[in-house]
């Protein structure tokens, strides 16, 4: 599968833009690293082709299709901050299975305890809700994953466990991976290919 | 060692803090409950006894008697039981109009204009105008002051609302949702509606003084509950014509249940936001 963004463009207000023609292609048996300053627009873009924007310009495509805003998205973001991605008044438990109910080992392999199902989102840390996050993402249907600064908040050892952990589940299932981050000596263990966002930007 | 705070020692110094809460509401709403049906089961038709008018407090009558003879203690508990009903039947209603104009009002913009209008709009007419005129159009009593005093007391908590639920809407946990497939319906039911829960619990026992206030003060006036029926505020209008004389008993001990019994109404309030809130919960 290949996930298409065309010539898209988007301003927040009039007077600046931020998107210009910005086009990218990735298929899924990819990992594709995104690097870029502070505030050139990264988020945005994620957004765009994860579907929270809509009123944009240009398209984003899976294998030349329109993507179905109705059911499941396939391409899933994971956010900067996973405590803002979580209902404060949902146990852990809930929060997991709104996407799905992973299997047995998909939580070991994330370090996922039990005991942490049973807890609210304030009773944990953020690297631990983070691994909820991730293992949320990973839904059967998800073709596509967004990774938004994932891993910005953890300490190496678990940045590490985390991207293998998602790394090795995406090529057992053939999911395509858009890393951004501003770690470039991450990136480049991680990705087959680095883009740098002032390239693909025309601004 | 700092002091140990008065509620941790003696005979609840074993429980916990949630079993306190517990014990609390459990309490609290005991004496409402009992206040409610002893206070059911009085006959409203005391017998009057001129013998004995205008005795003040004493063992026989702890709260006095009024000027036909009858034991203000029992007029007090049948007057709140009547006041519970109608505080508790307005606040609920008014609640339950709060809680779905906010929900209508997040549907899209167009619902959100309207119901902001409609806030507008009963927010300018002056509440006890409105109380007066819905209560005269649904006949008085009992009933017409609890539709009147709940159709003017939804304005502020569905502004509270409207403005939490616009906030919870476009947070990022809800837009994820919609991402996972789940459907409008569903993320209100199960996303907002836990979080605006103990707002609207609030919100309803803010509202239960308003209502007992306001249902008096029609009464006062003529257009609510008629003067047969012993509500507290008739009790206390009818008592402001004996103040002067130092029938001071009259209205003393009913307006000072009445106070307690909405104190009481704050407590269970308070405690049950302290158990709805999860932030709050290892304070």
């Amino acid at each position: 599968m290949n996930l298409k963004a065309n010539n898209i463009s988007f301003s927040y207000n009039k007077k600046r833009e931020i998107l210009k023609d910005v086009s990218l292609s990735l298929n899924s048996n990819q990992i594709i690293g995104l690097i870029g300053d502070s505030g050139s627009g990264k988020s945005t873009l994620c957004k765009i082709l994860a579907g929270y924007i809509t009123n944009y310009d240009g398209d984003v495509t899976i294998d030349g299709k329109k993507i179905p805003d109705k059911d499941f998205y396939p391409v899933q973001l994971i956010f900067q901050h996973p405590e803002k991605t979580m209902n404060p008044k949902w146990k852990m438990e809930k929060v997991l299975t709104e996407s799905w109910n992973p299997p047995q080992n998909l939580k070991d392999m994330f370090g996922l305890k039990d005991n942490w199902l049973t807890r609210w989102p304030n009773e944990l840390s953020g690297g631990e809700l983070q691994r909820f996050s991730i293992l949320r993402a990973l839904n059967p249907k998800t073709k596509f994953i967004i990774a938004d600064e994932i891993s910005t908040m953890l300490d190496a050892l678990t940045q590490v466990q985390i991207w293998e952990a998602l790394i090795n589940y995406s090529k057992a299932n053939n999911i395509g991976i858009l890393a951004v981050s501003h770690d470039i000596e991450l990136l480049e263990v991680l990705c087959d290919d680095i883009l740098h966002f002032e390239d693909i930007n025309n601004l | 060692m700092s002091e140990m705070p008065w509620y941790n020692k003696g005979l609840f110094s074993s429980l916990n803090l949630r079993q306190k809460t517990l014990l609390t509401i459990g309490l609290t709403a005991l004496v409402l409950f009992i206040v409610f049906i002893s206070g059911m089961m009085i006959d409203a038709n005391l017998p009057t006894n001129f013998s004995i008018k205008m005795q003040g407090p004493s063992f026989e009558h702890i709260f006095g008697t009024d000027w036909m003879g009858r034991d203000m203690f029992i007029r007090t508990i049948k007057g709140l039981s009547l006041s519970i009903v109608i505080g508790l039947g307005a606040s609920i209603i008014s609640s339950i109009i709060a809680t779905i104009l906010a929900f209508i009002a997040s549907f899209n913009k167009y619902c959100d204009t309207f119901v902001s209008w409609l806030i507008d709009l009963f927010a300018s007419i002056p509440h006890i105008l409105l109380i007066m005129m819905i209560s005269i159009g649904l006949g008085k009593g009992a009933f017409g002051v609890i539709m009147a005093v709940a159709f003017s007391h939804w304005v502020n908590l569905t502004r509270v609302l409207r403005a939490e639920v616009l906030q919870i809407k476009t947070s990022e946990y809800v837009a994820l949702s919609s991402k996972f497939g789940r459907s409008k319906l569903w993320i209100a039911k199960e996303h907002i509606l836990p979080l605006v829960l103990s707002q609207i619990f609030v919100g309803t026992l803010l509202v239960f003084p308003h209502a007992i206030m306001h249902e008096s003060s029609v009464t006062f006036l003529g257009f609510g509950l008629s003067p047969h029926e012993p509500a507290i505020g008739i009790i206390l209008s009818e008592s402001m014509s004996y103040l002067a004389m130092g029938a001071w008993w009259l209205a003393f001990f009913p307006g000072a249940s009445l106070l307690i019994v909405v104190l009481l109404f704050d407590i269970i309030g308070d405690n049950l936001k302290r158990l709805f809130d999860p932030s709050e919960a290892n304070n």
